[in-house]
């Protein structure tokens, strides 16, 4: 227990779903209390609040006018979907600078029934053509230049990943839905629980090409909150506090460096590799140590590329790896056994904290039913577009 | 003849309708868009670069669920035209999967999107399938 890392203290998600009755406030709320209690500590104890909430907007100093108004800084965070990695992630560096011995960061959104979140509109042609913005377009381009629909954008990003190293089919990505859906139904906190055939996958809704409505992240109402805390003030703590503490061991924020074609398709593998390559390297771990992963499968096209990016498998391998079995959550390297963003749900800005509560549930070996037993060591992974990639790297208490 | 307008300023309209980007002179990079400077290098000076009109499909997906008045289902994709990436959709096919390929070889074709109240037409482009 080396004084200079830096630990979850305590953690907490809320049941992802519909929370007609709650606004923001009170599920980012319920979050933070949580994650207090679970650590065992107060509102006074912590140093400094990261708050994320990406369509709604800062945040943070609503939720202390509710839970406690200490006067520390707070940081509003918002980086796409990787804005609740961005937090933690805001929190732990702050912490690791010593500005503070415990810090929290807290990850909310509300967005059961929401449709599209990006091409969701076409403005009606203007009466005369005019050039405007960067491209000089003289009318809308989305669905005339392509698609900015994020289902129709990871739809390409799986299909470029078939292209390149062949394998892949539209049944082939249904049946990675077919498993985090299969696993949703042991996670209580899930927006859904229900399994599906491939079949039903296959002939659901098809939204685009090649992935249908249940291959889709799941939009819905959901916090997370994290609280971490030195290494130096852990030590001062109870032994149960001690016990229960989750080490990051690595904590990575990566953007995409500029590449052929980046700007014209998002390029989500190779900040996603180079976030991988820092936190195995920080970590001191390999692929081959973890026990679980919770990886970005905001589609279901999107969760075979990131097999790859993360090295889970060989270059090239991850048809092969998916088709052994290994992402099962029996297998070799179970991935998203909480339900992943397709099952468990997708409320933005909660994400990035609630998989690294996952994966600190199982190395606490809290999970219940769904515990992969004997885990110590997990990986927490987000992408957001524009790009943002978070990657968390956890690992069991040694004392 | 009305005047005609392309959808975006990379589109070159005329006899021999083509794409054109902006050229990093420094490291090659290539663009779109209007630029402030290279995202690859920081240079700030570009030079024009003409795109080939032939080129092979990358990625594609058929959308089916668009925001209203976006016309579905369509074919979205990415064409790779001699090494530069083209983002544009897939025309003059029927968007189902068996019609539409990866690795499959494309060109560049233009089509009018409508004509506004000063009589002027504006050309759109996709790319269709090489017979």
């Amino acid at each position: 227990m080396a004084s200079d890392d830096i630990w979850i203290l305590g953690i907490n998600m809320t049941k992802f779903g519909k929370h007609t009755d709650k606004d923001t406030v009170d599920l980012a709320a319920e979050a933070a209390l949580g994650a207090l209690a679970d650590g065992g500590v107060k509102m006074k104890d912590v140093g400094v609040l990261a708050a994320g909430n990406l369509m709604g907007g800062g945040i943070g100093q609503a939720l202390q006018k509710q839970i406690g108004q200490t006067g520390i800084p707070v940081y509003n965070v918002a980086n796409a979907c990787a804005t609740g990695a961005t937090a933690l992630r805001v929190a732990y560096a702050m912490v690791k600078a010593g500005e503070a011995d415990m810090g929290m960061a807290v990850g909310v959104e509300k967005l059961a029934g929401a449709g599209l979140l990006a091409g969701g509109s076409r403005k009606a042609d203007s009466p005369t053509w005019a050039p405007s913005g960067r491209y000089g377009a003289v009318a809308s381009v989305d669905g005339r230049i392509g698609t900015e629909t994020m289902p129709g954008v990871f739809a390409q990003i799986g299909m470029e990943y078939g292209h390149r190293y062949g394998g892949t089919s539209a049944e082939l990505f249904a049946r990675i839905s077919e498993k985090n859906h299969a696993h949703s139904t042991l996670n209580p906190l899930a927006a859904y629980q229900k399994r599906f055939t491939v079949e039903e996958i296959m002939n659901d809704v098809m939204i685009s090409y090649p992935n249908t409505r249940p291959m889709c992240s799941a939009n819905c109402d959901g916090a997370a909150a994290a609280v971490v805390v030195s290494g130096a003030k852990l030590k001062t703590l109870s032994a149960e506090q001690r016990r229960r503490a989750v080490k990051i061991s690595a904590s990575v924020l990566t953007t995409d460096p500029w590449e052929e074609a980046c700007q014209v398709l998002p390029n989500v593998n190779t900040l996603t590799r180079n976030a991988a390559q820092q936190a195995y390297e920080k970590a001191g771990v390999g692929p081959a140590d973890l026990d679980l992963v919770e990886l970005h499968d905001c589609f279901a096209t999107a969760e075979l590329v990131h097999y790859d990016n993360l090295m889970l498998c060989e270059e090239g391998g991850a048809v092969d790896f998916f088709n052994s079995g290994a992402t099962w959550r029996d297998g070799k390297t179970p991935v998203n056994v909480s339900g992943g963003l397709e099952s468990k749900g997708h409320p933005i800005a909660a994400t990035g904290i609630a998989n690294v509560w996952e994966i600190a549930t199982h190395l606490r070996g809290e999970a219940g039913p769904r515990q992969i037993e004997g885990a110590r060591v997990g990986l927490a992974h987000v992408i957001g577009l524009g790009s943002a990639c978070g990657v968390h790297i956890l690992e069991k208490s040694a004392a | 003849m009305a005047s005609q307008i392309p959808l975006v300023d990379y589109l070159t309209l005329g006899d021999d309708p083509h794409l054109v980007a902006h050229e990093c002179r420094t490291c090659g990079a290539r663009f779109f868009d209007r630029r402030n400077a290279c995202a690859a290098c920081g240079g700030t000076e570009f030079g024009s670069a003409r795109i080939p009109t032939q080129g092979e499909v990358r990625a594609f997906t058929i959308v089916t669920f668009a925001a209203p008045g976006v016309p579905v289902p369509f074919v979205a994709a990415i064409v790779d035209c001699g090494g530069t990436s083209v983002r544009g959709n897939i025309i003059n096919v029927d968007p189902d999967p068996e019609h539409v390929a990866l690795g499959m070889k494309v060109k560049l074709a233009t089509y009018p999107l409508g004509t506004d109240d000063a009589g002027t037409e504006a050309i759109a482009f996709g790319f269709e399938p090489l017979a």
